[in-house]
């Protein structure tokens, strides 16, 4: 028993000091990445980004707000050269909070559109998602929908499904709405489109599009790329639940469409801040962004790649135009709107 | 430091020995309970920051509702994991069924699968869209609005889930604890006309009651600290609660004050539930080393055991890694490649290394607690057993804080006075890593090991002691031989526990450094459920070869089971 127990010991000792030696990685031809997109949705670009420049890629994956948390308290020690995150919000979140810096590039202001960077250079965006209406074909024509704000009439009781307002998408929905049409009247809309609620938000937004293939609701938000998975999946049910339904553009005569971006910006305290920048620039050019199109179903950032065959197929859409950087500062008060509502 | 009434006469060497010993030992053991305690205390410093006008908001809107959902699921979980739990110890480690020896190691299954996982799973198959529903409408011709069916997605639903996979807590615990008793109270309580459900409920469920509590206790914390399965359930709890207020509206000190009631709340509960046993005591008086007879069910009554048995099994863990497989043989090919085995390597060690670590720990609490049973002593042991009711994303960030400050500082002197960066020598590391699964894991071993020593006479330990044993002598030759099983309990468990974590690991692993829960999180929260299933079976099986190991080293540890008859 003894001996087991000492072997026991010393195998902990030895993973203690391999962890103290395993530290973060020093400088070289490297950079850097906390990463809250998933390691599947980035790390293909980063080795087609080691293999063209020699650069050495380390990568780690988290939650946003934890990455964040990461970043501010390792402050001027910290390895990591970018933060890259799936939502403009914490992106500007990240440059108040002080660990970005401004990058300036040609490259950069020319790949990506105005309203999907930060004016400053603190982050860039490097593809866009939609969050349309998703409907079921066989029970609603396209003519009875027209905007966000037209799913609070009452004709809808019963037919709408919605994930939980723990999600970051619909914070981020929420927030466009009240940047458009104010908090009173965002939040009388939220109590309007909870009364029609099929059934209290629970699930992703794939559980949500299947609820509408199924016939528990009728209308539902969601990002167009879970659709797009949902089409391109291997399992029979996604790939008929996706075909029994159809994606919407709302507000085409108004805001347009609701859209988010991923994006990244380079630290505070980088130390290969060069391999950074090049990094976002190989990110946002020509290869990348076919990539994100093709693989994951997102819109280019850069309006120079031509969409996917998939992203084709839903039609063209008029997006919103509001900063980006807007719907981070107003996620708050959307989350107290929500809970206002009764929006679980 | 207090220290028991000192003796009247000057002291000899070797008295003076001892004292320095004994107060070295209430020393080690406050030194390691308050390390260990450091990610709870950084909650409570940061509690201390002032929140914006969250509060008011809360309270008029969502608070109610936090507190029901928390105190229905931390009760009905702990119910279910009971009922599940304590018949099947009862029936496999002191009865004869068929499918006894089977059901010993099988029944401790579900605790392999992580508690999100099985959601999604029973999500998967009963929910509207799923295809048990879709079958009945077929079937029946029904619409919508036709029937019936009870929704999975709900508070009642994730009580079930999370009872499902937690209850083997509380039957590992209780086995432990029908094994260690004496065979021959059961037969004195037998002699003095006891009927088999009398012996059971008059005697040896009393006898268990630390185990019993420990493992309720364990299994309350886990729900509490649950996330992945409420949040996708839609039931708002504590846990989602500091989520929601952290990462929706970006304020971090809220959080870490809702993150502090909930520890408030559960410190008091644990006080509470040691003050209502204060006067118990549990150990065994009397010799019984003779090898026990089982007792045989006959007949009707054996069966009905096998099926009471079965139950928590195919539910718990037959249905969902049934699902599972099949969702992996359909797309492993795709999935699995060559990063698996070093996933499932880093998976293994880290498991392993931390596991050791944590029993280590646990005996010296335990221990030290028992030796040196002050009130200081015991406040600092409790509260280094507090991490396993928040959610591991607060421990990391508890520990994430403090090891960054301690870098910082090395990392001025260093600066100042030899003129170079040390830069971060624990933030980012597999130390810090570690020291998170201690921090948060530690009750585990805790309770296991406190219920094992609670079984030891304090008689023991004086034979020992007027022997000449000194603490650590008697420790190694006394008490770790006849905690045996106690102690592989622990190691099991958090082995088991470390495996399925994912929030600390997924906030302080190193750069390129996954797991197997990395792994499957990151695909199974992108609602690419199938694909993740190749990985989530992978926690599962390398759960499997330890649990069946350890369940039968825990068999063979049975008081009288190598003594002849």
């Amino acid at each position: 028993m003894s001996s087991l127990f000492k072997s026991r010991i010393l195998s902990a000792v030895f993973f203690l000091l391999s962890g103290l030696l395993a530290t973060s990685v020093l400088a070289g031809g490297e950079v850097n990445i906390y990463s809250a997109r998933k390691e599947d949705l980035i790390k293909p670009l980063l080795d087609d980004f080691s293999k063209q420049t020699g650069i050495a890629v380390n990568l780690v994956t988290g939650k946003e707000e934890a990455l964040l948390q990461r970043l501010q308290s390792e402050g001027a020690n910290t390895p990591a050269d970018v933060l890259l995150t799936s939502d403009a919000g914490r992106l500007s979140a990240a440059q108040k909070a002080g660990v970005l810096q401004a990058v300036k590039s040609e490259t950069l202001t020319a790949h990506i559109p105005a309203s999907y960077r930060d004016p400053a250079g603190y982050w860039y965006g490097l593809s866009v998602r939609a969050r349309p209406v998703i409907y079921a074909k066989d029970r609603v024509k396209p003519g009875d929908l027209s905007t966000y704000e037209a799913l609070a009439d009452p004709k809808w009781k019963g037919r709408v499904c919605v994930r939980s307002s723990d999600s970051v998408y619909n914070q981020s929905l929420v927030a466009g709405m009240m940047s458009h049409h104010g908090e009173a009247k965002t939040e009388a809309w939220a109590k309007g489109l909870v009364a029609n609620f099929a059934r209290p938000p629970k699930g992703g937004d794939r559980d949500q599009i299947k609820a509408v293939a199924a016939g528990e609701c009728d209308v539902t938000l969601a990002n167009t790329y879970y659709l797009g998975g949902m089409a391109d999946s291997q399992d029979e049910a996604d790939k008929q639940a996706a075909a029994q339904v159809a994606v919407f553009w709302p507000d085409a005569k108004s805001t347009g469409v609701h859209v988010n971006v991923s994006g990244a910006g380079v630290t505070a305290h980088a130390r290969n801040r060069d391999n950074a920048v090049k990094l976002l620039e190989f990110l946002t050019g020509d290869s990348a962004q076919r990539w994100y199109a093709e693989t994951n179903n997102e819109y280019p950032v850069n309006p120079a790649i031509p969409p996917s065959a998939t992203l084709k197929s839903w039609g063209e859409f008029k997006a919103d135009t509001l900063n980006v950087a807007k719907l981070g500062e107003l996620n708050a008060a959307a989350v107290r709107v929500m809970d206002r509502a009764g929006w679980k | 430091m207090e220290v028991d009434s000192p003796p009247p006469q000057p002291l000899s060497r070797w008295e003076r020995g001892v004292w320095a010993r004994a107060d070295r030992w209430s020393l080690l053991v406050v030194g390691a309970a308050l390390l260990l305690a450091l990610p709870v205390l950084t909650v409570f410093v940061t509690a201390l920051q002032p929140a914006g006008a969250v509060w008011r908001h809360l309270a008029a809107t969502v608070l109610a509702d936090y507190v029901r959902d928390s105190v229905l699921l931390m009760l009905g979980v702990g119910a279910g994991a009971l009922l599940i739990g304590v018949p099947a110890a009862w029936l496999t480690s002191i009865h004869e069924f068929p499918g006894r020896r089977l059901f010993e190691w099988a029944l401790l299954l579900p605790m392999a699968i992580p508690a999100y996982i099985i959601a999604y799973t029973y999500t998967g198959l009963l929910d509207f869209a799923g295809p048990v529903q879709a079958t009945l409408r077929e079937w029946f011709h029904w619409t919508r609005q036709d029937y019936w069916f009870p929704e999975i997605r709900s508070l009642p639903g994730a009580v079930a889930m999370l009872a499902l996979v937690l209850y083997p807590y509380v039957y590992l615990l209780a086995r432990a604890a029908f094994l260690d008793q004496s065979v021959a109270v059961l037969e004195v309580s037998r002699t003095l006309g006891a009927g088999p459900w009398r012996r059971f409920y008059a005697v040896s469920l009393p006898m268990a009651r630390p185990a019993l509590i420990a493992g309720v206790s364990l299994v309350q914390m886990e729900a509490l600290a649950d996330y992945g399965t409420v949040q996708y359930f839609g039931v708002g709890t504590f846990t989602t609660g500091i989520f929601r207020v952290w990462y929706g509206m970006n304020d971090s000190a809220a959080a870490a004050q809702l993150a502090a009631l909930l520890l408030l709340f559960v410190f008091a509960l644990l006080v509470f539930e040691r003050l209502s046993r204060r006067r118990a005591r549990f150990h065994h008086t009397g010799n019984r080393q003779y090898r026990p007879a089982r007792l045989s069910f006959g007949g009707p009554w054996g069966w009905l055991a096998t099926v009471a048995c079965l139950i928590p099994l195919l539910f718990g863990f037959l249905i969902p890694a049934g699902q599972l497989t099949v969702w992996a043989l359909r797309t492993a090919p795709r999935v699995v490649d060559g990063h698996f085995l070093q996933l499932l390597a880093n998976s293994l060690l880290l498991a392993l290394g931390a596991a050791s670590l944590i029993l280590l720990l646990a005996l010296l609490l335990g221990y030290g607690q028992r030796l040196r049973p002050q009130p200081l002593v015991r406040v600092a042991v409790r509260s280094a057993g507090l991490g396993y009711a928040v959610p591991g994303t607060v421990i990391a960030i508890g520990v994430m804080l403090p090891f960054a400050a301690i870098d910082h500082s090395v990392d001025g002197w260093a600066r100042e006075w030899l003129g170079v960066s040390t830069g971060l020598l624990l933030s980012g590391t597999l130390t810090a890593l570690l020291f998170a699964y201690c921090a948060r894991f530690l009750p585990v071993a805790l309770h296991s090991v406190e219920a094992g020593l609670s079984r030891v006479r304090p008689s023991m330990d004086d034979a020992a002691r007027s022997l000449g044993s000194t603490p650590r002598g008697m420790l190694w030759r006394v008490h770790i031989p006849m905690l045996r099983g106690s102690l592989l309990t622990a190691l099991l468990l958090v082995f088991v526990d470390v495996l399925k974590e994912l929030p600390a690991t997924l906030i302080l692993r190193p750069f390129n450094f996954n797991t197997l829960a990395v792994r499957t999180y990151e695909l199974a929260s992108d609602e690419r459920l199938a694909d993740s299933a190749s990985f989530a079976l992978a926690v599962v099986l390398a759960g499997i070869g330890p649990v069946i190991l350890l369940s039968r080293a825990i068999g063979r540890s049975r008081p009288g089971y190598d003594a002849v008859p």
